[in-house]
């Protein structure tokens, strides 16, 4: 049962920073709620207020331009981003990880930024978005401030965001020349979550690696980059080797929880397969890419 | 508890509610409107037999406040016939003998609509199957319903036939 909670509907995100500083204690902000009323109706969550930011169109864009990268608004939905050929054309990986993100009803109704205030590492969106290097734009009426979404995950569904902020923005900065983003998640079921997610990116220069970035979902307490497997591959000529000794390592660094789904064994050795085949698959990419 | 007053919008027609907000947009439909052809399932976004459209997106409306669906235009399955004649999807329904328990229908009803609305051109059945990808047939009668989608999509019940 969800507990009882008073509804707030802001006009604007200055409105629903006020009243988030007011009720910061007791109170949740809800855009889609694809995850919130779950949690909600589980008891885990049972604010006092909950703030409903779905309303505010001006939150939702999707904007591109050459020089900053991509901004994606605090109540824009997975599927407006799936469905942008802006972002088929400038970022890929972005749309085939929303193509795989739950089913079509919560990708309708649920949100990027919502996604990852929630914090789990089996999201989809997390890995992908810090293996290109994205931020997360903090509002409070206090001000704004930026945090790189590496540095957003202190821990297990925690995030570093004070209890009057919000994602008021995700900012993904343009990607720079020969590089390419992979990610795949592995589960049974397409609109599962992942029991290993693996994104991968790569800048090549020449026939050399010259710079990565492999980021695990569902591997450990929160999203983390795999610094060995990236080291790996860092300056290394690419071979099947080489992605080899990254999924190698990126396998011996993360640490996955034994649970129903999959053992901690399995888990790590798809942490070994995914980050081979993404290293290569972002290389290959990466060659043929401006 | 404080209670709200909220105007949805459902089949072309309004109705005012006088609701706890935290009601969901299912128990809205369901309970305080009375439209039942909507199906509550698993209740954790899993099954998708509470699927209806929001201005024309396909959604679970076990997860989805009602409260913020006012000034959205819904439709449920009890919206897909027309004047007493049945929408397309619906006569492919049962041409194809979509149905086993028929507890997944409404919910496959209502996806299988959105997707046909905002699908142009040809597709492929994996286009087809990924539509339905979010509603579960605890039948596993999901061939007679990808057939049933096609049968719409290739025009076999476009108006002049049948």
């Amino acid at each position: 049962m969800i507990s009882d909670f008073r509804y707030l509907k802001p006009g604007s995100m200055k409105e629903a920073l006020q009243m988030l500083k007011e009720h910061e204690d007791e109170c949740k902000v809800i855009c889609g709620g694809q995850s919130l009323l779950v949690i909600m109706r589980q008891g885990l969550v049972s604010p006092e207020y909950v703030i409903s930011i779905k309303q505010l169109k001006d939150a939702n864009y999707l904007k591109y331009d050459a020089k900053e990268g991509l901004k994606i608004g605090a109540t824009c939905t997975h599927r407006t981003v799936e469905h942008s050929t802006m972002i088929r054309d400038k970022y890929p990986a972005l749309r085939e990880m929303e193509e795989k993100l739950a089913s079509i009803q919560v990708r309708n109704w649920g949100t990027v930024a919502g996604n990852l205030a929630h914090g789990d590492p089996a999201g989809d969106p997390a890995p992908v978005l810090i293996a290109m290097n994205a931020s997360v734009k903090l509002g409070s009426v206090s001000g704004e401030r930026v945090v790189p979404l590496e540095e957003f995950y202190p821990d297990l569904f925690e995030t570093v965001m004070n209890h009057d902020e919000l994602i008021v923005e995700i900012k993904v900065p343009p990607r720079p020349a020969k590089t390419a983003t992979k990610y795949q998640k592995f589960n049974l079921l397409d609109s599962d979550m992942g029991l290993i997610g693996v994104a991968v990116t790569v800048t090549v220069d020449g026939d050399k690696c010259k710079d990565a970035r492999v980021v695990l979902g569902s591997a450990a307490p929160t999203v983390i980059r795999a610094r060995a497997a990236e080291k790996v591959l860092i300056g290394a000529k690419p071979s099947d080797s080489v992605f080899e000794k990254a999924g190698e390592a990126a396998a011996a660094e993360c640490s996955p929880v034994s649970d129903i789904h999959a053992s901690e064994e399995y888990r790590r050795h798809l942490v070994k397969i995914l980050t081979k085949r993404m290293a290569k698959a972002a290389c290959e990419q990466a060659k043929i890419s401006g | 508890m404080e209670k709200k007053t909220l105007t949805l919008n459902v089949n072309n027609q309004d109705y005012e509610l006088y609701i706890n907000p935290k009601t969901l947009l299912v128990e809205a439909i369901r309970d305080h409107i009375g439209l039942t052809g909507t199906k509550r399932g698993c209740d954790t976004v899993s099954c998708g037999a509470c699927t209806v459209v929001v201005d024309g997106l396909a959604v679970k409306a076990c997860s989805v406040l009602a409260m913020q669906c006012e000034g959205m235009k819904i439709l449920t399955s009890e919206g897909l016939e027309v004047n007493g004649n049945l929408a397309p999807i619906q006569k492919a329904f049962l041409d194809e003998g979509a149905f086993q328990c028929g507890f997944c229908t409404s919910g496959m009803l209502m996806s299988a609509s959105a997707f046909i609305k905002e699908t142009k051109g040809k597709v492929t059945e994996m286009q087809i199957r990924e539509s339905i990808e979010g509603n579960i047939c605890r039948c596993t009668g999901y061939n007679s319903i990808v057939r049933a989608i096609d049968a719409v999509l290739k025009g076999k019940y476009a108006e002049g036939k049948k």
